[in-house]
């Protein structure tokens, strides 16, 4: 009579389990976010896409002129118009993303490896190298990220290697800060004492002890790291000092195409909102990410 | 409390030193090249050798930094290499007209972004916050030329109310005056609104986790009442925070905005500067940009000490 009762009740919380687990696993792979993350999620698969592929998606040649008229409106030839040579400007936007993306990811992968590495470094070393290292990276947070950007540019000129060392260095101390400051919280549980009274050296701790359980705000800092680089680089470009051509990224066809604003062409709307789709589909991922990551998106500053 | 403050100074003044140390360090590095630019391609190595001793370039490193330090701190910033006027004269004429478009930015933008921010924080949870959410969220993302063209594209070229890309110098009347501003001053406030916006709603919700929150909610307080009268007063330091972080954000914008729209201000002759390798302009420009974030968070800084009743009576 008991076995009956017994097994009425686990059924359901086994059922329970089976559903808990059922979720984690569409929420491991990324469904069970909110709408607006699902579509931050696709418009960043899509970049990727882009960014790896473009090239051979591109129906015509990057610097092939191939239009009759310069900021021709969009047609079934040139979905996207044509732009101020007579360039398709589909093409030029598939080509370009590699530049942006490519160079952003870099630039963004370095600023939070470099930060987090530091970062830990700060925590578990002693006092006076933690004060030193967070006097001389907030020193260098007070210099505006496009003032910091121009002078390097003015400095040591503009190459790709070295914008993406600039945009490395312009957000390394943001990451710095945000990695020292979960990595002290976490210095200080048991768990880390234990392993201290192990005898576990300071390396081990900081990189077997700590570092797992930071990885995943350290991500979303990624993910906004990488927006601003974006906008940074754009920026740069925009202005003529990012990447030179015949290079160009999105931000540089805007540059180029900027004569045909008065007639509204897509020349230069259409790479500008290329630009806008893949940050903010980078933001509203970071934002639908659950829990503490969130947290870092709504204080964060490009 | 006045120890508090003047501590903030001397951290802010030794902050600036480390500024001027790194932007002299990263512009100085290479000092063949000032004499080589000033010269041009066809210069003899003698020529510029002569040129470099005539500009103290073929000294040490550190004696041209506590030169320039030097210079800097009595107002003498230098001459401009590309056209051979003092900096001063340069920046003292584009300075105003740059202020006056940051002011007339922030003077729009803080009651805009403060009043969305506390209204979301009302209305956690509600339709209206995730709207608002969502939308300041995207508006942070997009890059200012984008806003910059749709503006034109909107204002100028279908409506034509306003005229596209041209600063009009020294509009007289009021409407050409409004008609020069409004396109710049919009697309300055836009991403700033959204980002201050964002930073209030978060500071006064990480108050509403507080136990005094909870115990107005149980005395059965409204939440406007909640909000205004209990969480506001509270997060006035970090409001103060995210207002002075946001409007630092204006001169970053500021150069994108001032190279799309014409406009004759300190951020454009900072990028002519960076085009002409023009390195004493280019100097001192940087280190206004740092002095005006660092005023700004420090008037943040001393607002919050004001405003708690904690740190004022220390």
């Amino acid at each position: 009579m008991t076995a009956p009762i017994v097994s009425s009740r686990a059924d359901p919380q086994a059922a329970v389990i089976v559903v808990r687990q059922r979720r984690s696993v569409w929420r491991r792979w990324g469904l069970g976010l909110s709408p607006s993350g699902l579509i931050g999620l696709g418009t960043v698969v899509f970049w990727l896409l882009v960014a790896l592929l473009g090239p051979m998606l591109a129906p015509h040649g990057v610097g092939a002129i191939v239009a009759d008229d310069s900021f021709a409106p969009s047609s079934a030839q040139f979905p996207l118009g044509s732009d101020y040579l007579g360039r398709d400007v589909l093409s030029r936007i598939l080509y370009g993303a590699r530049y942006t993306v490519g160079l952003a990811l870099a630039g963004a992968l370095l600023a939070s490896t470099a930060g987090t590495a530091l970062g830990l470094a700060a925590a578990v070393s002693g006092r006076w190298i933690d004060e030193t290292m967070s006097r001389l990276l907030d020193a260098l947070t007070c210099i505006p990220s496009k003032i910091f950007a121009l002078v390097m540019v003015a400095g040591f000129g503009s190459s790709v290697p070295l914008l993406m060392l600039t945009a490395a260095l312009t957000y390394l101390p943001g990451a710095y800060r945000i990695a020292r400051s979960l990595a002290v919280n976490l210095n200080v549980m048991e768990y880390v004492d234990v392993a201290r009274a192990r005898g576990e050296g300071r390396a081990h701790i900081a990189c077997f002890e700590i570092l797992p359980n930071m990885i995943h705000p350290m991500l979303a800092d990624f993910g906004l790291r990488f927006v601003f680089v974006v906008l940074l680089l754009s920026g740069l470009s925009f202005l003529g000092l990012g990447v030179q051509p015949p290079a160009a990224d999105l931000g540089s066809l805007v540059r180029e195409n900027i004569s045909g604003l008065a007639e509204g062409s897509p020349a230069i709307m259409m790479p500008a909102l290329a630009i806008a789709t893949l940050t903010i589909g980078v933001n509203l991922l970071i934002d639908s990410l659950p829990g503490r990551t969130k947290r870092l998106s709504q204080g964060a500053l490009r | 409390m006045t120890t508090l403050i003047a501590r903030r100074i001397g951290i802010a003044a030794l902050t600036l030193l480390l500024v001027s140390a790194v932007v002299f360090s990263i512009t100085a590095v290479l000092p063949g090249d000032a004499a080589q630019a000033a010269l041009g391609q066809s210069a003899t190595p003698e020529m510029i050798a002569a040129l470099r001793a005539q500009m103290g370039l073929d000294q040490p490193a550190y004696l041209r930094y506590l030169h320039w330090l030097g210079g800097l701190l009595s107002g003498n910033l230098g001459q401009s290499l590309s056209n051979n006027t003092p900096v001063g004269e340069l920046i003292g004429l584009r300075l105003p007209k740059s202020l006056l478009l940051a002011g007339t930015a922030a003077a729009l933008s803080v009651p805009v972004a403060l009043s969305i921010g506390i209204l979301s924080a009302i209305y956690r949870g509600s339709r209206l916050d995730r709207v608002l959410s969502t939308a300041t969220l995207a508006m942070v993302a997009v890059p200012e030329f984008l806003v910059a063209t749709v503006a034109v594209l909107i204002f100028a070229v279908k409506l034509h109310w306003l005229s596209a890309l041209s600063y009009v110098p020294d509009a007289p009347g009021i409407v050409p005056m409004l008609r020069a501003y409004a396109m710049p001053v919009m697309t300055l406030s836009f991403v700033v609104v959204a980002q201050m916006a964002r930073m209030t709603r978060a500071a006064v919700i990480d108050q509403m986790s507080q136990p005094y929150v909870e115990m107005a909610i149980l005395k059965g307080a409204s939440p406007a009442r909640i909000v205004l009268r209990h969480a506001l007063p509270n997060a006035a330091g970090p409001v103060a925070n995210a207002v002075a972080l946001s409007l630092s954000y204006l001169l970053g914008g500021a150069i994108i905005v001032e190279t799309i729209f014409n406009y004759p201000g300190i951020a454009s002759l900072m990028v002519d500067a960076v085009t002409n390798r023009d390195m004493p302009l280019l100097q001192a420009c940087a280190m206004i940009f740092c002095c005006a974030y660092l005023i700004l968070v420090l008037l943040a800084d001393v607002f919050a000490i004001i405003s708690s009743p904690k740190l004022r009576r220390r």
